[in-house]
């Protein structure tokens, strides 16, 4: 008898611990599915009233609303409801980094060393990271998983959210290789603004520029290297390259000051790379520039202070209008450190309520993240031929007043909308005898 | 032994300048011995036909000054020069008092190391590293004595002589308290005979300098420092045997007869300091910053003397402009106008003094002052700032100051007014002592020369215009410029016959006697010559330009100095918002079509159909009209956050160092926010006293605060205050366990002082009464700390305390509760509900966030429901931001709670409202819109709890201190000054001006220590816990 308590109570501790081990990756679904009567943002710019989307093994077959029903088919019937492409959060750690301090052994977002070409988030994506069925359930379906640190961190790779492991996580592989490109701006040492003993610290625009040619070196070498088929020893880091050059892997550019997305023209120019910038906070200043290099901008978290005083106070809120406005491919991001990824339609909500509209909002975290990840052919809109990566909504997704999602898919499964937090949830509602 | 036989009838000042000599005479012997035959020096000397400036009102013409062995014996018109005195003729001269400077460090090395900050991660020094009979706290260095470490510094002494200076009080520039300053003379003289005051001053800084003590970390903590070592000096004189020998504290209360002098160098710091003394009856001198133009009014209402730095901020190379951006409209201000700042004091009627210490060029010193004059100052103002005041401060003007018979003879002797561009400082003479600055200018040598150049070959004769001693030219057929140069006594001048290239030139060296030159030198084809020149006609000196620079237009004061700052304050408007839909948070719930009526700052009444003619009208039809925002943890507006040296810092006070120009204000009033509570950090378990403020955007910082408000204080528990990061955390406590024993421990000693001042009071009553001889009572320290904790206790201070698991929040209600209080508030509180039950039973109210977790191990368990499952629990629950960014977002974040939990909407947005008026017991007056309540009332353009709701007008107590068309209008102006300062700096490039390098604007962001912050680009995180 007191060996059976025990293990009850060893069962108890563990589902306490361990909370979410019910929450499972759903299984394929063969055949056809057509949800109905819905309002369909299409992620396009085009809304459709009270139309359907068929679905069959997992793409999507049409949208529209003249679409018949057979009458045998699976049926999900979302009148008066809100129905949108699954969000896509471009550039993250999510999986690589689950409690963000104080637990090193939780983290494996950044490795040591400057030049990372060959690292490769995807191997260490850890689809059991708790706050993935955090984002789930906010309608957020596909991420970008990025390595950090370093000069370049190495390759990010496109993940679906429901998956038991990398491989089948895994949407498109190594999509891009990343770059920080060098700061322009040296920061004072924290202690020394408050106590005013500031030392001088070297000319950071040589610096920058300095290290520019050091990576621009390392790609003409590369480039030279790869010119030739045979070598007498393989160079991983120029071997992982490749994909730059031949144009299959985009070049991730983490860039924020006018200066640094200047030089990452030059990425364009000498070597033809498709350039995408990260962060590019100060973009809205050079939109039209960005625009005639063709150079696609993943911004950084909307909700940011601006960068001066002067500023207007909702600078960050209205880039992504400006670069709207001057045709700048972008997408938006959620970086949010505490809140952990979760409100990124919010964070369009908020460039929607300065400049943009809805549908366009709705687009720069859907087809526009898409296009810029190198995904767009399967995913980013509810269109003809694309995966089935659908979430429909109680009301508005960009309003947390009423973004409450009720069905989420991916590859036209449907995905459970648990997590550890809804369990708590129940947990104490059950304690506390609340409904 | 010397006589003096003259004796100028009726001459008093005379008389006593006689005795004083004689008793100098007498003194003439001296200790140190004589290494070859002793060389007495008579040193009397007579400066004829001089203008004499005896002190900035007196200026006596063809005057004479007599001085003898260093002091000044008599300064008039008519004066018998004595006959063993050196005459010098001064006609054409001008002699002053050399100028004093009372903030210097001069000889007094401090062995410079940089300055310590607090890290979050590193190892906390808990005790003081000096060893040996002081006080406990490293920065207090009280015994400092200035005139024990002093040497004299020729090559510095010279530097300061150069630009008039003659005496200096120098001080140990290190510590919050710095011991003693001395008086002394800048003659290169054995350190004995400088010195004219050893023990002439005490100073103070907020800086605790090269202590590598942990505490204090933070302004607050200097300032709770200070007022504490005040208290234990008091109680010091009572020879506690519990302390015994202290020599810091000695020295402090020795020596505050002395004036104080405080380091404080920013405007809001001067205030700071002059509180401070108010508190003790000490008034500073402050050494201010020479930003008090900005809010000279407030400067001015400290009473206090000050030290104002010449040292203006250069223009800066802006001709990159992404460089430009970061440079802020407010530096660039205080670029144009910081000259304008003693003209300021001035106007103000502030006394003041200079000083040239923290030029980092000496020889900006005159040019400066002239830039001050150019702005309004007066010269003879600017004349006493360095003479006059500093002396009378030190109360040394007996000594120093003037040129009065009697004083030591420190004056310098110029070819004009001092001040004048054109003026140079031909002598500096000190303690009766010649210093030679630019003697080659005594005799002007400008004007028209004969020049007869003999050589073999015969003898030519040229016209030479000389204009100063580096510029002459010849006059032939061209006016040929020639290479001079004059030394005061060697001249050389060389020249070509014609104006060709590569033609050969006659040179010349010889010596300056009078009006003849007289030399040799070496033609052309380089034959010998001889050659003299004779003074033929006067030159016309150059025009003195100083005062002709057109001023170019200034921009404006405006409060805040930034540019989102008001031409001068708004007032309080009678204003209806008519038509609006009204979001009450009473009983009446939301209103349609509703007019809410303002007058004086309060509501006066809610309803429809309102009118009043005087009002101005808001039409807010189709808008949202709600209470004000109100953030119940936050961290904006101050200067420090933590001060996170000790595990218990009751005694520091958020209200110490207010920033009432934070632009996060302005940033937050377009976010709907009216009210902040500005909390300690959560870097120890009893952090410190917080501040609730209304966002007033403008005031000054004692307006800021919200006044008649319960005061509060902040406790934190968990991973922060066990220094987590830290891999080598050595503070007490290191576990949950310590945690709940600091708090244990701490309140335990409250007790037994709260008896201890009781018994004190009692035994000292009774002794009253009985009218008996007082009966010995040990005297009770007070405690800045403790007395904190004591409030706690009788319920007249209330705890918001940082707070993350479950065991901790109960584990503290339960040590609250054994001391018989209350935990009023538990922030952050991610896991209240699991405990919402036992909080409740307890009283606490809870302010949490809506939606953060996984940022640490201690938040793994938050959900986003928690804010939900506590109100439905019964609970009073806000929804706090904790982040400058995200409080202008906190409806949104409140909206979070109808997403996750399906709260109510209004429910939801009193929970930035009503609720965390409530947890801060001011609902009696802000948090819902009810007539008689305080006017802080916002205006949506949609529904406050949406995404897509921006703020139009924010009002607190009946003032709009945002709106959103006011804000589309500063964004131009700011674009235009900012424009018409980049041209501005550019220009003063292009003229030659020196320039400094674009330097951002760096801003301080100040957290909890808590999370990470999303530092912008020139934002600089002093709290963060960054692991990166």
């Amino acid at each position: 008898m007191k060996q059976l308590i025990i293990i009850i109570y060893c069962l108890v501790c563990w589902a306490a611990i361990q909370a979410q081990e019910d929450v499972y990756p759903a299984k394929g679904y063969a055949g056809k599915l057509f949800l109905t009567n819905g309002t369909i943002h299409v992620g396009n710019g085009q809304v459709i009233e009270n139309g359907t989307i068929e679905i069959n093994n997992g793409k999507i077959v049409q949208v529209g609303t003249n679409i018949t029903v057979p009458a045998d088919a699976k049926v999900v019937d979302v009148k008066g409801k809100q129905v949108y492409p699954g969000m896509i959060l471009p550039v993250t750690d999510l999986g690589l980094k689950e409690i963000a301090n104080g637990v090193r052994g939780s983290n494996d977002f950044q490795e040591l060393g400057e030049y990372n070409n060959s690292i490769r988030a995807i191997v260490a994506y850890n689809t059991d990271s708790k706050i993935i069925n955090t984002l789930k359930a906010n309608g957020i379906l596909l991420a970008g998983i990025t390595p950090q640190g370093g000069t370049i961190s190495g390759s990010s790779s496109v993940v679906q959210l429901d998956a038991w492991n990398w491989e089948d996580a895994a949407y498109k592989m190594d999509n891009a290789i990343h770059l920080n490109m060098p700061s322009f701006i040296s920061r004072p040492n924290r202690f020394a603004i408050l106590t005013g003993t500031q030392q001088a610290q070297p000319d950071p625009t040589k610096e920058a520029l300095n290290k520019i040619d050091e990576i621009k070196t390392l790609f003409r070498q590369a480039k030279a290297y790869l010119q030739e088929t045979t070598h007498k020893e393989t160079n991983l880091k120029y071997e992982a390259l490749k994909g730059l050059f031949n144009k299959t892997q985009k070049l991730f550019v983490h860039a924020d000051q006018v200066k640094q997305m200047l030089i990452a023209i030059d990425f364009v120019k000498e070597f033809g790379f498709d350039v995408v910038l990260v962060g590019a906070s100060e973009c809205f200043q050079i939109a039209d520039l960005l625009k005639l290099y063709n150079i696609a901008v993943v911004l950084g978290d909307e909700h940011a202070l601006p960068a001066t005083e002067d500023d207007d106070v909702d600078q960050p809120f209205k880039t992504p209008a400006m670069l709207q406005k001057a045709g700048v491919l972008f997408a938006m991001n959620d970086e949010h450190g505490e809140s952990r990824y979760r409100n990124l339609p919010f964070n369009a909500g908020t460039a929607a309520a300065y400049g943009l509209t809805k549908e366009q909002a709705l687009q720069a975290i859907t087809l526009n993240s898409a296009k810029i990840l190198g995904v767009d052919d399967k995913t980013g809109s509810l269109e003809a031929g694309k995966d089935a990566n659908i979430v429909v909504s109680e009301g508005d997704l960009l309003d947390m007043r009423t973004s409450i999602i009720i069905h989420a898919y991916i590859q036209g499964r449907e995905v459970s909308l648990e997590n550890k937090q809804k369990q708590l949830y129940e947990r104490y509602k059950y304690k506390y005898e609340l409904k | 032994m010397r006589k003096y036989c003259f004796f100028p009838p009726g001459k008093f000042v005379f008389l006593l300048g006689l005795l004083f000599m004689m008793q100098t005479v007498i003194n003439a012997q001296v200790t140190f011995p004589v290494n070859g035959v002793a060389d007495p020096q008579v040193k009397c000397f007579a400066f004829t036909n001089a203008t004499i400036v005896k002190d900035a009102q007196t200026t006596l013409t063809n005057a004479t000054l007599v001085i003898r062995e260093g002091k000044i014996v008599a300064v008039g018109s008519s004066i018998t020069i004595p006959k063993d005195a050196v005459v010098i003729d001064c006609s054409g001269k001008f002699i002053y008092p050399s100028f004093i400077d009372i903030y210097s460090d001069y000889g007094v090395s401090v062995a410079q190391r940089a300055s310590i900050g607090y890290d979050y991660r590193g190892p906390a020094q808990l005790t003081s590293n000096i060893k040996g009979v002081f006080g406990w706290n490293q920065a207090i260095k009280s015994e400092t004595d200035a005139a024990k470490l002093f040497n004299t510094d020729n090559a510095k002494a010279k530097l300061l002589r150069d630009i008039g200076f003659g005496t200096v009080l120098t001080h140990h520039k290190d510590g919050i308290a710095r011991g003693t300053g001395a008086l002394v003379s800048l003659a290169s003289e054995k350190e004995n005979l400088v010195m004219l005051k050893e023990k002439a001053s005490a100073h103070y800084s907020f800086s605790k300098g090269t202590s590598s003590q942990s505490y204090p970390t933070s302004m607050m903590g200097a300032v709770a420092l200070l007022r504490q070592t005040y208290l234990d000096a008091q109680w010091y004189k009572s020879n506690p045997a519990t302390e015994g020998v202290n020599l810091s504290l000695k020295s402090w209360n020795e020596i505050q007869s002395l004036p104080q002098i405080f380091d404080a160098g920013d405007k809001w710091n001067d205030l700071r300091a002059d509180r401070i003394g108010d508190e003790f009856g000490v008034q500073y001198i402050i050494k201010g910053g020479g930003n008090e133009y900005q809010r000279i009014k407030d400067v001015a209402a400290t009473k206090a003397t000050y030290i104002l730095s010449l040292n203006f901020p250069q223009a800066m190379d802006v001709e990159d402009p992404n460089e430009a951006r970061f440079v802020s409209l407010g530096d660039m201000k205080h670029w144009e106008l910081a000259p304008g700042n003693p003209a300021a004091f001035e106007k103000a009627n502030i006394p003041f003094c200079f000083t040239a210490t923290e030029l980092k060029d000496a020889k900006q010193f005159l040019t400066n002052l002239r830039k001050a004059i150019e702005f309004g100052l007066s010269e003879t103002k600017a004349l006493e700032a360095l003479t006059k005041t500093p002396a009378t401060v030190l109360g040394v003007y007996d000594k120093v100051g003037s040129l009065d018979a009697g004083k030591v003879a420190s004056f310098i002797i110029t070819t004009g007014e001092v001040f004048k561009e054109k003026t140079v400082i031909l002598q500096n003479w000190i303690q009766g002592d010649k210093y030679n600055v630019k003697e080659e200018n005594w005799t002007p040598i400008a004007g028209q020369y004969t020049l007869q150049v003999k050589s073999a070959n015969g003898n030519n004769s040229y016209t030479l215009d000389v204009k100063s001693n580096t510029d002459a030219s010849i006059f032939l057929k061209d006016t040929i410029k020639t290479k001079f140069s004059y030394d005061g006594k060697l001249v050389n001048i060389s020249f070509a016959t014609v104006k060709r290239p590569g033609t050969a030139a006659i040179r010349l060296g010889g010596t300056v006697n009078g009006d003849v030159w007289n030399g040799n030198g070496v033609d052309a084809e380089g034959n010998n010559v001889l050659w003299t020149a004779s003074f033929s006609k006067a030159g016309t000196p150059a025009p003195d330009t100083s005062k002709k620079k057109p001023q170019t237009q200034l921009g404006k004061i405006v409060y805040p100095f930034d540019g989102y700052g008001f031409d001068s304050l708004p007032q309080a408007q009678t204003i209806l918002i008519k038509n609006g839909t009204v979001w009450t948070n009473e009983k009446e719930g939301i209103l349609e079509n509703t007019d809410v009526l303002i007058k004086n700052g309060k509501i006066v009444q809610i309803g429809k159909n309102l009118s009043d003619a005087t009002a101005k009208v808001i039409d807010a039809t189709g808008k949202f009209v709600t209470p004000g925002i109100i953030d119940e943890h936050s961290h904006i507006a101050a200067f420090s956050i933590n001060e996170g040296a000790q595990s218990v810092t009751s005694e520091v006070r958020i209200a110490d160092n207010l920033n009432p120009e934070d632009v996060n204000i302005y940033r937050q009033l377009s976010g709907g926010v009216t009210s902040s509570h500005i909390l300690h950090g959560s870097a120890n378990t009893i952090g410190g006293q917080t501040q609730l403020i209304k966002l007033r955007w403008g005031v000054n910082d004692e307006e800021l605060k919200f006044k008649g408000a319960d005061p509060f204080i902040k406790f934190a528990l968990g991973e922060n205050v066990k220094r987590t990061p830290s891999q080598s955390n050595n503070r007490f406590p290191d576990t949950r366990m310590g945690v709940e024993e600091v708090l244990m421990d701490a309140f335990t000693r409250a007790c037994e002082y709260e008896k201890g001042c009781k018994e004190g009071e009692a035994a000292a009553n009774a002794t009253k009464k009985k009218g008996t001889a007082p009966t010995p009572v040990a005297p009770v320290r007070r405690n800045l700390e403790l007395e904190a904790l004591v409030e706690i206790m009788n319920k007249k201070r209330f705890i918001t305390c940082h707070s993350y698991v479950q065991s901790e929040i109960t584990a503290t209600m339960r040590v609250a509760e054994k001391f018989n209080f209350t935990v009023n508030t538990f922030t952050h509180i991610l896991e209240g509900y699991k405990v919402a039950d036992k909080m409740k039973a307890h009283g606490a109210n809870a302010s949490t966030f809506s939606d953060w977790w996984a940022y640490k191990t201690e938040v793994q368990d938050a959900i986003p429901h928690n804010a939900t499952l506590m109100q439905r629990v019964g609970l009073n629950v806000c929804i706090n931001s904790d982040d400058a960014e995200m409080a202008r977002r906190l409806n949104q974040e409140a909206a979070k709670s109808v997403k996750y939990g399906g709260m109510l909407e209004e429910e939801a947005f009193k929970m930035v409202t009503l609720n965390p008026a409530k947890a801060l017991h001011v609902d009696d007056k802000v948090g819902s819109l009810k007539a008689g309540k305080d006017a802080d009332v916002v205006i949506w353009n949609d529904h406050p709890l949406s995404i897509y709701a921006k703020a139009e007008q924010t009002i607190v107590d009946g003032i709009i201190y945002f709106d959103r068309a006011r804000d589309l209008e500063l964004r131009k102006k700011i674009a235009a000054e900012r424009n018409r300062l980049v041209q501005k700096m550019l220009g003063e490039k292009k003229s030659g001006g020196a320039v400094q390098p674009a330097t951002p604007s760096f801003q301080v962001v100040l957290s909890c220590g808590d999370h990470d912050h999303h530092d912008g680009l020139i934002t600089v995180d002093i709290d963060g816990n960054d692991t990166n």
